[in-house]
């Protein structure tokens, strides 16, 4: 079984840093194919003009096996340093990837503020509801009543939804999907790399080790069935009663898919106004 | 429809998610906790194996298409 064989998309992988040093059954590796898939279905997109953020976190290792101009920055300020580099470069594609702590927690702040400027940017957010690094520590997006290190009779308050708030908070694009559902999460990924504007992507992954383990959720593949099993596309949800809502059902699909004035060009815009270009 | 499972062994972490996912029981995981075919005649090249792989360990080809 010595046979080569090598996918289109693995040009993009750093494969020299392979295999990761994500757990056995850790869905951040599903997730990330399911980036470099979407990126493939953009002709247009290369490893020259293509820029992958990160902040802290399992999630933000990412950056480091994808094989285009990468930057591994601060905890929670991965939108900062893509807002900069979107500003000066608004030619380049701006991915960033960032985590449930990274994200919701440490950059929370900055998070409601480049949904609200509309930064044309595109946030993919994996959501392993737990700080799986730093030892299981319970993280915003923990629901309510699950274990983790620091709240170890469960969580109980409940858990932050950044669909809702990226919505509330001016983004242009709000998308959510699995790691079971490869396919239909790297379909949303692209969706969100067409959108001029903020795009949000929430990833639910499974993060066996830290928050499987502590709660007894079973194998990597037991949490994967149970994303199959409680996961309901938009246009059904949407035809359930709240009596069917009920249990560990959510909902995935594209949530919003608006346009705004992009912050990027309001500021070029500006800077010709006050330049005197246009006149 | 047949299908031809390559595996690249040295990237394998043994989290099962292919054999749990395999609808044929083609995949189990060895002795050394690595993933090995057990039944490749079975295979039928549906890649839900290659699809769901966290670790890019895992590729199907079809046969006789």
């Amino acid at each position: 079984m010595s046979e080569e064989i090598k996918r289109s998309y693995e040009k993009y992988f750093r494969e020299h840093r392979l295999p990761h040093l994500w757990c056995p059954g850790c869905g951040n590796g599903i997730a990330m194919k399911a980036i470099v898939m979407a990126i493939e279905k953009h002709p247009e997109l290369n490893k020259d003009n293509t820029v992958i953020i990160s902040g802290i976190g399992c999630s933000s290792r990412a950056s480091g096996y994808m094989d285009f101009d990468t930057l591994h920055t601060a905890h929670g300020r991965a939108l900062p340093f893509a807002t900069g580099i979107k500003l000066a470069r608004p030619d380049l594609k701006v991915i960033v990837i960032t985590g449930d702590g990274d994200c919701t927690a440490i950059g929370g702040n900055h998070f409601i503020h480049t949904c609200r400027r509309n930064h044309d940017l595109t946030v993919i957010l994996f959501n392993n509801n737990i700080y799986g690094m730093t030892g299981g520590q319970t993280s915003p997006m923990t629901p309510k009543g699950k274990k983790a290190t620091t709240t170890p009779y469960g969580a109980i308050a409940q858990p932050l939804d950044p669909s809702a708030l990226a919505k509330a908070a001016g983004a242009t694009f709000v998308g959510r999907s699995t790691a079971y559902h490869v396919q239909h999460l790297a379909s949303v990924i692209e969706q969100g790399l067409n959108n001029h504007g903020f795009a949000f992507v929430e990833a639910i992954v499974q993060c066996p080790t830290s928050y499987g383990r502590k709660n007894k959720l079973g194998s990597p593949a037991d949490m994967m069935k149970w994303m199959r099993d409680n996961a309901v596309m938009k246009a059904a949800w949407d035809k359930m009663s709240d009596e069917e809502k009920t249990g560990e059902k959510f909902p995935i699909g594209v949530f919003l898919d608006t346009r705004a004035e992009e912050y990027g060009d309001m500021y070029s815009k500006l800077i010709d106004r006050i330049g005197g270009k246009n006149q | 429809m047949k299908g031809r499972i390559i595996l690249k062994s040295e990237r394998c972490k043994g989290c099962g998610i292919c054999a749990a996912f395999c609808p044929k029981g083609v995949l189990a995981i060895d002795t050394l906790g690595k993933i090995e075919i057990i039944k490749g005649d079975e295979c039928i090249a549906c890649g839900q194996c290659e699809l769901r792989c966290p670790d890019y360990a895992i590729f199907v080809e079809k046969e006789g298409a």
